[in-house]
């Protein structure tokens, strides 16, 4: 198929961006969506022009290094799939397919379609672990654990830490990643001593780093191509809520 | 000549990581405060180094290519992680589980390294449990386990396919959390370019800031190298795509010597290949042969659609050559199997160069509920790289490369040949000998990142205390700058016409049709002489785009290509040197009348060490000897 491809192009963080338009011909059904721009930035290069940087790696939906906004899609039009599964029969020829970064304050563009997320990591370092020294864990089957939490816990541990959440989210919040990380301990018996001090911690980085608030429009839930669903948000609110309450009275 | 000695503790097997607990020099925690340590990798035998070595108080700076550690390869891992714990009272032990590993390894690994990491694995499940990682239970709220990759005990622990991704990221949040407390600081988009030795000791890195373009000097008292496996070299590979050797490959022309590079296992369950366009090929965790039924037509070049062949025109290959084991033998020879049935011309799908993994009976018997709780989340994947359901039709596999068993030769202290230099998981050679079991490959990781290397590295560093902080300085920093400079430069004068993943594709080809599933002796010269000649075209026709000043992906592939020529070659000369079959390595010339691996003990019981002299000059062989003390040399057969 022949295709126009609209990308956002920009030298580096301190330069202005552009969007530049590229027509590509001869790209196949069989490729990824990923593979079609490998195609692009080999005709770049042997047209002695620039290829397009996108961040990637595993290629498989796991690492969560890839992310395009596409045609207004965070990780493009299907569902539960990150911007490295997509494929390319997903589009037909003829089509004009619009590739942005993510959009968000708190992740700026680096170059070209590759942002900085570290603030994810700095709210990780807030609090987003069980503080168990290595050699002081009790042996593993010493404290059973419900089988439905834990499974909700794997449910809630899926997060790829992508930040198609953020780039959905017309506040820019971060809701779905921390609270699904919150929602994940506070279910373990082993993450329970914690979980208030971990919510409140986690939340007030957030907020610090510069993500927006989080008003229940739910963009974030439909565009997670791991799942994650808004009931972890509500399991943080509780979190928060009651970490607040304690917070105050203690004061 | 480089020398080497194992430091294999005196005492009994049972006893040797207890002796060596005992004995190994302690550093206070004020002294640990003062020591720096440099840590290049931070997949899950990194993060859990860091994580263990942070809280000890060490001061660690910590490396990544990616923009942070959890999204190391190691998350691609699916199907689980071993240990000992014979929860299933099911016979197993850390002796069996020791067993398995040396004999899954085809007597090809030390038995005193294998034996301790199957001593930890309990121990290193109860730290990712208590890290909060999701294993997945049983109703009874207790771990659940399950038989993975040609044993015959329940002892993998998963959580669900993603396990590696679940364990990673306990490791990862454990490392966060010393982050936080300032004894991990964590340098991501970074690219290490060069090891830098002073008066005999690795004290530090050259890097190049992914971001920036900026080459930056780190100093430390001792280099750890986590930097995983080098299975990319194939180009298409199970591995993500940025995964390289050239860390490895620094410490090994600066005096680190490598063992068994030619052992790399192809994994017999991956998507095939279905275009000219692909970058990877994708993992279909082993665990689906537990249920799944491998098998091609019984008619050569057979078209009909899978469904259509009926049940007695069906070959179930391994079921029919390995009726003990049937489709749960181990991988090399599942695989092996597959080669052989495609090359016989009974291959299916478009190229021929694929068989059916087929679960029809499976949900005959079970029923599709329980084969959706099993491996929902791979049929998935699989359908959706594919477009085929497996719930309709049977899954098309085949071979791809995996995992490399060679590596960094360590001591038992998990040291390199170069004092100060350590290497762990992927990255080094220690445990899996030829051929690596199923589920082994997180246990390992996370035992030495958590429990070995915090107590060996202490040994090291507690004569090291008096050694005022390392400066960057140092006329051999300078001198390591200089050289990767120069070396950029070099790459970016060339000004030819062909990219690196162009040279990387052509490289991987040579390696998977020479140096891949079998080899011959006349294969492999051949091969030496093609990787020769593209590696001086490479020099004379690469292009690499932009400038080396900035964020540039086409660079970083150009530098991993040139260290992907040198382990080419190295592999090539190791397997020529191995005429024997052992593990994932198949020398066609040796094998039995009816076409299984022989090995050759006699001759070939030895780690193969070797040790660079300089560019275009063949390796030099060294031999540590491996002695079996406590488990009997057996055939492995799996009939
Ligand atoms: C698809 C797949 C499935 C698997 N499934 C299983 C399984 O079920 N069970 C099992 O036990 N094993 C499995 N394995 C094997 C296992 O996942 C790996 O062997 C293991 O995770 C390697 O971990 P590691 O910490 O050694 O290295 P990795 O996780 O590969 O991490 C390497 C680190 O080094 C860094 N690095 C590399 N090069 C450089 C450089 N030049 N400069 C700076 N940093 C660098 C990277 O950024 C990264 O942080 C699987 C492997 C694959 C490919
Ligand atoms: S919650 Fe979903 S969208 Fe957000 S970072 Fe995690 S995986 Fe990505
Ligand atoms: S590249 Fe890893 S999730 Fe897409």
């Amino acid at each position: 198929m022949n295709i126009t491809l609209e990308i956002w192009r920009q030298k580096d963080a301190k330069s202005k961006g552009k969007f530049v338009i590229y027509k590509l011909n001869d790209v196949s059904e069989e490729m990824s969506f990923l593979e079609m721009l490998d195609f692009l930035n080999n005709t770049l290069i042997s047209k002695g022009e620039s290829p397009v940087a996108f961040d990637h790696d595993c290629r498989e939906g796991i690492c969560g290094s890839c992310g395009l906004y596409i045609n207004g899609w965070a990780h493009g039009p299907a569902h539960l799939t990150t911007t490295c599964e997509l494929r390319m029969t997903k589009f037909k020829d003829g089509d004009k397919i619009t590739i942005e970064p993510w959009r968000s304050k708190a992740f700026p563009v680096i170059k070209d379609l590759i942002v900085d997320r570290s603030v994810f990591d700095k709210i990780m370092q807030a609090g987003g672990f069980i503080s168990a020294n290595s050699g002081a864990a009790p042996e593993a089957n010493s404290i059973p654990i419900p089988k439905d939490n834990a499974d909700a816990a794997f449910d809630a541990a899926v997060c790829i830490g992508c930040g198609a959440c953020v780039a959905a989210c017309k506040n820019s919040s971060a809701m779905l990643f921390v609270s699904a990380k919150i929602s994940q301990f506070a279910l373990l018996p082993q993450g329970k001593t914690e979980a208030k001090e971990r919510a409140r911690k986690m939340v007030a980085k957030m907020d610090e780093v510069g993500f927006g608030n989080c008003t229940n429009t739910g963009s974030c839930e439909t565009r997670c191509p791991k799942g994650l669903k808004l009931t972890h948000i509500a399991k943080m609110n509780r979190e928060f809520i009651t970490a607040k309450i304690v917070a105050e009275k203690s004061t | 000549m480089i020398k080497f000695d194992a430091k294999i503790p005196e005492g009994p097997l049972t006893e040797k990581w207890s002796i060596h607990k005992r004995s190994v020099k302690l550093v206070n925690p004020a002294n640990k405060t003062k020591l720096d340590i440099i840590l290049v990798g931070t997949g899950l035998a990194g993060a859990a180094a860091a994580s263990s070595l942070g809280e000890l108080g060490y001061n660690v700076k910590a490396f990544c290519f990616q923009d942070t550690p959890r999204r190391a390869h190691s998350v691609a891992a699916q199907g689980g992680i071993n240990a000992a714990k014979n929860y299933r009272n099911d016979g197993d032990s850390v002796y069996r589980l020791f067993y398995d590993v040396i004999k899954g390894g085809d007597f090809r690994a030390r038995e005193a390294n294998v034996y301790r990491a199957a001593e930890v694995s309990n121990q290193t499940i109860d730290q990712l449990v208590a890290a909060g990682v999701p294993f997945a239970r049983e109703y009874s709220g207790y771990l659940d386990n399950r038989s993975f990759g040609g044993v015959q005990v329940s002892r993998t622990f998963y959580a669900k396919g993603q396990t590696g991704q679940q364990c990673l990221l306990g490791a990862y949040s454990g490392m966060m959390r010393q982050v936080a407390k300032g004894k991990v600081t964590m340098y991501s988009r970074r690219d290490m370019l060069d090891l830098v030795v002073i008066d005999g000791k690795a004290r530090g890195i050259i890097t190049r800031n992914l971001v920036t373009g900026e080459i930056e000097r780190h100093a430390g008292h001792c280099v750890v190298l986590a930097t995983g496996g080098y299975g990319t070299i194939y180009y298409l590979s199970t591995l993500a795509v940025g995964s390289n050797v050239s860390a490895a490959w620094a410490a090994h022309k600066k005096g680190a010597l490598f063992a068994n590079p030619s052992f790399i296992q192809i994994h017999p369950t991956s998507i095939p290949q279905l275009n000219d366009y692909q970058a990877k090929l994708t993992l279909m965790s082993e665990s689906l042969r537990n249920d799944g039924r491998i098998w091609v037509p019984k008619k050569k070049g057979d078209a009909r659609a899978a469904n259509d062949i009926p049940e007695d025109e069906r070959d179930y290959y391994l079921e029919r050559r390995y009726p003990a084991f049937g489709n749960l033998v181990p991988r090399d020879v599942a695989s092996r199997a597959a080669k052989e049935r495609c090359d016989a011309g009974y291959g299916v799908g478009k190229t021929g160069l694929s068989v059916y993994l087929d679960f029809k009976d499976a949900i005959k018997k079970q029923g599709k509920k329980a084969i959706e709780n099993k491996y929902g989340n791979l049929f998935e994947l699989y359908y959706k790289i594919t477009g085929d359901n497996p719930y309709e039709v049977p899954m098309r596999i085949y071979p791809a490369g995996h995992y490399t068993m060679g590596g960094l030769w360590v001591d038992y202290n998990l040291m390199t040949t170069i004092e100060g230099l350590y290497a762990i998981g992927e990255a080094n050679f220690s445990d899996h000998g030829a051929n690596r079991l199923g589920a082994g490959s997180l246990m390992q990781c996370s035992g030495e990142g958590y429990f070995i290397l915090p107590v060996t590295i202490g040994d090291y560093l507690a004569d090291e205390i008096k050694t005022p902080r390392i400066s960057t300085d140092h006329p051999e920093f300078e001198k390591a700058e200089k050289e990767v400079k120069e070396k950029i430069d070099k790459l970016m004068a060339i000004n030819g016409k062909q990219t690196p993943t162009t040279f990387h594709k052509r490289l991987g080809k040579i390696m998977w049709d020479y140096c891949g599933m079998a080899r011959n002796e006349k294969g492999l010269q051949k091969a030496m002489i093609m990787v020769q000649e593209l590696e001086e075209e490479f020099w004379k026709d690469l292009k690499v785009s932009d400038s080396a000043k900035e964020l540039n992906q086409e660079l970083e592939k150009a530098g991993h290509v040139v260290d992907f020529f040198g382990i080419a070659k190295l592999m090539i000369q190791d397997a020529l040197n191995r005429k024997e079959s052992c593990g994932a390595h198949f020398r066609e010339e040796s094998q039995t009348p009816d076409g299984e691996a022989k090995r050759i003990h006699s001759e070939y019981s030895y780690v193969a060490i070797w040790e660079y002299l300089g560019e275009d000059k063949p390796h030099t062989l060294h031999k540590e000897p491996l002695v079996f003390e406590n488990v009997e040399l057996k055939e492995r057969s799996y009939k």
